[in-house]
């Protein structure tokens, strides 16, 4: 509709989308991996992909933040109050927060289990502690509150551009959607 | 299984045997450990035997004298994770229940330096033998006498990791086992 409107850059959205795809993938795969009884080849390749996915969120992580931090999001909506300008800012610096604690408590749970990460079964990863069976408990705690929290927030978050596609009839969605997408 | 159990006996008591025929220096449970390190995945796991028992002969004026033994219990085997503890007893691993205990005894040991051994001798895992060669270093440090070595092994041909467990891409046939006896300065 609106095609003058400030949009994400290409970079930005293609970002977004490939987080949101691993995240997904990444959470899916832990939760159906730990309700595996016992330890099977395949429990196992589930945790290798799993560290291998989160190593690979946090990277882009990275990448998507210093991009961010050089190329400020589009405006909110003047139409949209203030308490909403807000709730929203927090959610997506905490969703931006999350996507690099979650990965980093993965990592520390992992090494405190003593399982070292090797990214692709290829390059061995910083042993950066030794294996702690109580740091372990505290660190896999951490993950699942953490994870716990993210899905909270994402669900938050898809709630609100919902809402803001088809109850405030914005474009809010639309900026952060493939061009292909918006011309409809 | 009865071969087993009889040629264990025979070991047990090769075992007790040089508990008193020699002099086998005491050994220090709290200084030694035996670890086995085995590749997951690319991942290097340490695992460590938490119960094994050791005997070494040893004169460092005549060390191609000695002699060493050692035997580890199979259960005791620590992953760091119950889980993984319970499956490596399964048959498709040790197999604890048919085959609780893994040895090393040895048959010849070559100096061929100060502080340098070569152990040749026999590795029994899962009922299956192999003669090994695996270099020693020793040293005396606060009062011990302490052997340290490695020696790589090929899990398949202990049939450690039967079935859907053989695929060498999860993991690797190559685990090194880690040890480090502590005996008094004898």
């Amino acid at each position: 509709m609106n095609q003058t409107a400030p949009r994400y850059t290409g970079t930005a959205i293609a970002l977004h989308w490939l987080l949101a795809a691993l995240v997904i993938t990444a959470f899916g795969l832990g939760l159906t991996m730990i309700e595996m009884p016992g330890i099977t080849p395949t429990k196992l390749k589930m945790f290798n992909y799993h560290k291998w996915l989160g190593v690979t969120i946090f990277g882009l992580a990275v990448l998507r933040l210093l991009w961010r931090l050089f190329h400020p999001a589009p405006p909110p909506p003047p139409s949209m109050p203030l308490w909403q300008r807000r709730v929203a800012s927090v959610t997506h610096w905490l969703l931006y927060a999350l996507i690099f604690a979650i990965p980093l408590s993965g990592y520390f749970y992992s090494l405190a289990a003593g399982f070292p990460v090797v990214y692709l079964g290829l390059v061995p990863l910083p042993v950066l502690i030794e294996p702690d069976d109580q740091l372990k408990e505290v660190l896999k705690q951490t993950h699942f509150v953490l994870n716990t929290t993210l899905c909270t927030l994402v669900i938050i978050h898809v709630g609100a551009a919902l809402k803001h596609h088809f109850i405030n009839r914005d474009d809010v969605l639309k900026r952060m959607l493939p061009r292909f997408k918006s011309r409809n | 299984m009865r071969r087993t159990v009889g040629s264990w006996g025979a070991l047990l008591a090769a075992g007790a045997i040089y508990a008193v025929t020699a002099l086998a220096q005491a050994v220090d449970a709290a200084g030694s450990s035996v670890n086995a390190v085995f590749t997951q995945m690319g991942v290097p796991v340490t695992a460590k035997f938490k119960r094994f028992d050791a005997e070494v002969n040893f004169d460092p004026a005549a060390p191609a004298g000695a002699k060493a033994w050692f035997e580890v219990d199979v259960a005791s085997f620590d992953l760091g994770d119950a889980q993984y503890n319970k499956e490596v007893l399964k048959p498709e691993w040790f197999n604890a229940a048919a085959y609780p205990k893994a040895s090393f005894t040895s048959s010849a040991i070559e100096a061929p330096a100060p502080g340098k051994l070569v152990v040749a001798g026999t590795l029994t895992i899962k009922g299956k033998s192999q003669a090994v060669k695996v270099p020693v270093n020793y040293r005396d440090e606060g009062g011990r006498r302490v052997f340290e070595g490695e020696l790589p092994i090929q899990r398949l041909y202990f049939a450690i990791g039967e079935g859907e467990w053989k695929d060498t891409d999860m993991v690797a046939d190559k685990v090194v086992i880690k040890f480090k006896i502590a005996t008094a300065a004898g």
